[in-house]
């Protein structure tokens, strides 16, 4: 597990339309994720578009949830409500590929 | 407000598209508030259709309207349609057009990590339409929708809850979707069955060699429309034009005056001049006076003050000059003066929908009291049995809207007797039709005249012979006792000497 120093801390912005359920599972996951993987080395940012259209339009988001990974470069977009934990980790690029298909560990 | 007129009406109301011609197919235009689809393949005009809507809301009623582009960035699309006249630009500005732009950024790496909706594009959307207050909506196309997010069954969905919220918010939509063939399903990805209460098709195909676009509306739920394929053309300067044919009302507001048709003799075989508002046909083989009649028709209209447009499709203006001048007609003059206006058109220059679109614009710009077209059988080798008959539908009822008299001529194949596609194709759209027919009689190839229509009057049914001088047309005595004289029953023996009957302007029969 590659973890990041200082000068790599993760910027991340989560895009989601209302407090829906499933923007509640995005959170989440997101925060176990990071919990887990990237300790302290991260800020995130949750940015409701129903209150902030005009963000959604700057960024050309279409679907929600949206993640958003700005630093460290290069910067990625992951669309869903991050359940799919080996796939957040391969898109943030904390787990370069996966090594077998069943990496099963959270 | 609305609600009120449903009540009222009981029917669906709707709201003009301002697309040339495409309303009275529409019947009024889309259902109001709806969304309505509009499926063609690749290059049938969808994303014209789909830009003229909002360009023409904006031009005709100030509707502001929003963009929504899944395909090409919005810098393509106002590039494009520039060359249709519409300054997207300075219309940005004004805040009366607002782009979503959901092209597709490639730069962008995008990984599926669970479930999703199209939420945040949905607050773009109404975002938008709330900034400029727009009340029409065009998503163009769906299909590129499907290749940047994979799971059908959500974008389904997803577009099933936009073009509800489109309904609450009160704006009417269209949402372009592609289609692989002309005639088969209506759109890809069963996008149909989810946004189906309207749907209109644009089809882009080659009959007879032929490149020909209709548009079909193929369901308006609960509302009327016209059915079947209406031809369209794409015009610079003013995008998708509709040619609504039968869907027009031929209402002949047939006025009881009379006009010279330029000879006098003429005017007396059909009761006394012909209508203001009415159609002449004048058929005759190559020769027989057809383009002599155009020109006693136009330096009739002229001697009396009245406008007149020629439309040419054989001659140039250098030989309409020459020609006319042998009879004694000045047209350079007449130009001069404005009273005649000239236009020397190669058919194969234009499609005919482009003919037709060109012709209106100079009827409306010139405002001709009476219209000649030299000959409308030019214009059908440029195009199939069908589309030539839409154009003659087209054209004769656009002179009728707009009260002229018309004459058109056509040229039969057989030098003696006559029968024509044309003929048959447009006898039915004229009011009159004159008959001018190489005879043989006593020997000798004689030219004879016959009035056979004339609706709404009285007019002669004799078969009159008449010559052809340096002073124009001269009609004389009916012939006697001749029978079958225009169903010509002896063609053979004078087919030597075709060549030999093109008329000259002196040449005098006695």
């Amino acid at each position: 597990m590659v973890i990041p120093n200082n000068m790599n801390k993760f910027h991340l912005k989560l895009y989601i339309s209302g407090k829906t359920p499933r923007s509640e599972n995005a959170i989440r996951n997101l925060q176990k994720i990071c919990e887990e993987n990237i300790d302290e080395h991260y800020e995130i940012e949750i940015i409701d578009i129903l209150e902030h259209p005009q963000l959604a339009e700057d960024e050309r988001i279409l679907a929600t949830p949206t993640l958003i990974k700005s630093l460290p470069p290069p910067l990625r977009r992951l669309i869903g409500d991050l359940s799919e934990t080996e796939k957040v980790l391969v898109g943030l690029d904390i787990r370069p590929f996966p090594s077998t298909m069943n990496v099963t560990k959270n | 407000m609305t609600i009120k007129t449903l009540s009222i009406s009981s029917s669906v109301e709707k709201l003009a598209t301002g697309i040339p011609g495409f309303d009275l197919i529409a019947v009024g235009g889309f259902p109001i508030h709806r969304t309505t689809l509009i499926a063609g393949t690749a290059g049938s005009g969808k994303s014209v259709f789909a830009a003229q809507f909002i360009a023409e809301g904006i031009k005709q009623w100030n509707h502001s309207g929003v963009f929504v582009t899944f395909e090409e960035p919005p810098e393509d699309i106002r590039r494009n349609m520039a060359s249709l006249g519409w300054d997207i630009p300075a219309w940005e500005e004004q805040g009366k057009w607002v782009f979503v732009d959901a092209s597709p950024h490639y730069e962008d790496d995008m990984v599926i990590t669970g479930n999703y909706d199209l939420g945040a594009f949905l607050a773009r959307l109404q975002h938008a339409i709330n900034k400029v207050k727009a009340e029409r909506v065009a998503i163009d196309s769906l299909g590129a929708i499907f290749t940047q997010f994979q799971e059908a069954r959500v974008i389904r969905l997803e577009l099933l809850r936009i073009a509800t919220i489109m309904k609450q918010m009160q704006v009417t939509t269209v949402m372009t979707t592609e289609r692989e063939q002309e005639y088969g399903n209506i759109a890809r990805f069963g996008v149909e069955e989810f946004v189906a209460d309207n749907v209109v098709i644009l089809r882009n195909s080659l009959d007879e060699q032929i490149r020909h676009r209709t548009i079909e509306i193929l369901k308006f739920r609960g509302t009327y429309h016209h059915k079947g394929e209406y031809p369209f053309t794409v015009v610079p300067e003013e995008g998708l034009v509709v040619v609504p044919l039968s869907a027009i009302k031929l209402n002949q507001q047939s006025t009881d005056v009379r006009v010279s048709s330029g000879n006098s003799k003429l005017d007396a075989m059909c009761g006394g001049g012909i209508f203001r508002d009415s159609i002449i046909l004048v058929s005759g083989a190559t020769g027989t006076g057809k383009t002599l009649m155009v020109t006693e028709f136009i330096a009739g209209g002229v001697s009396t003050g009245e406008r007149c447009l020629l439309l040419a499709f054989e001659e140039s203006r250098e030989q309409l000059y020459r020609n006319a001048k042998g009879w004694g007609v000045d047209y350079q003059q007449m130009e001069e003066s404005g009273q005649l206006k000239i236009i020397s058109a190669y058919p194969e220059n234009a499609t005919l929908e482009d003919h037709l679109a060109t012709i209106k614009t100079q009827i409306e710009r010139f405002k001709p009291d009476r219209l000649a077209l030299d000959s409308i059988s030019a214009l059908e080798r440029i195009t199939s049995a069908k589309g030539f008959r839409e154009f003659v539908i087209g054209i004769a009822s656009f002179v009728k809207g707009h009260q002229l008299a018309a004459l058109f001529t056509a040229t039969t194949p057989d030098l003696i007797g006559g029968k024509s596609v044309t003929d048959a194709h447009i006898s039915t759209l004229t009011d009159s039709i004159v008959l001018l027919r190489y005879v043989e009689a006593e020997g000798q190839i004689r030219r004879a005249i016959t009035v056979l229509k004339m609706r709404g009057s009285m007019h002669e049914k004799l078969i009159r012979e008449y010559i052809i001088d340096g002073h124009g047309m001269h009609i004389g005595e009916p012939f006697g006792y001749h029978a079958n004289l225009l169903t010509g029953g002896s063609v053979s023996t004078y087919s030597n000497n075709a060549g030999c009957v093109n008329w000259q302007p002196d040449r005098s029969i006695t």
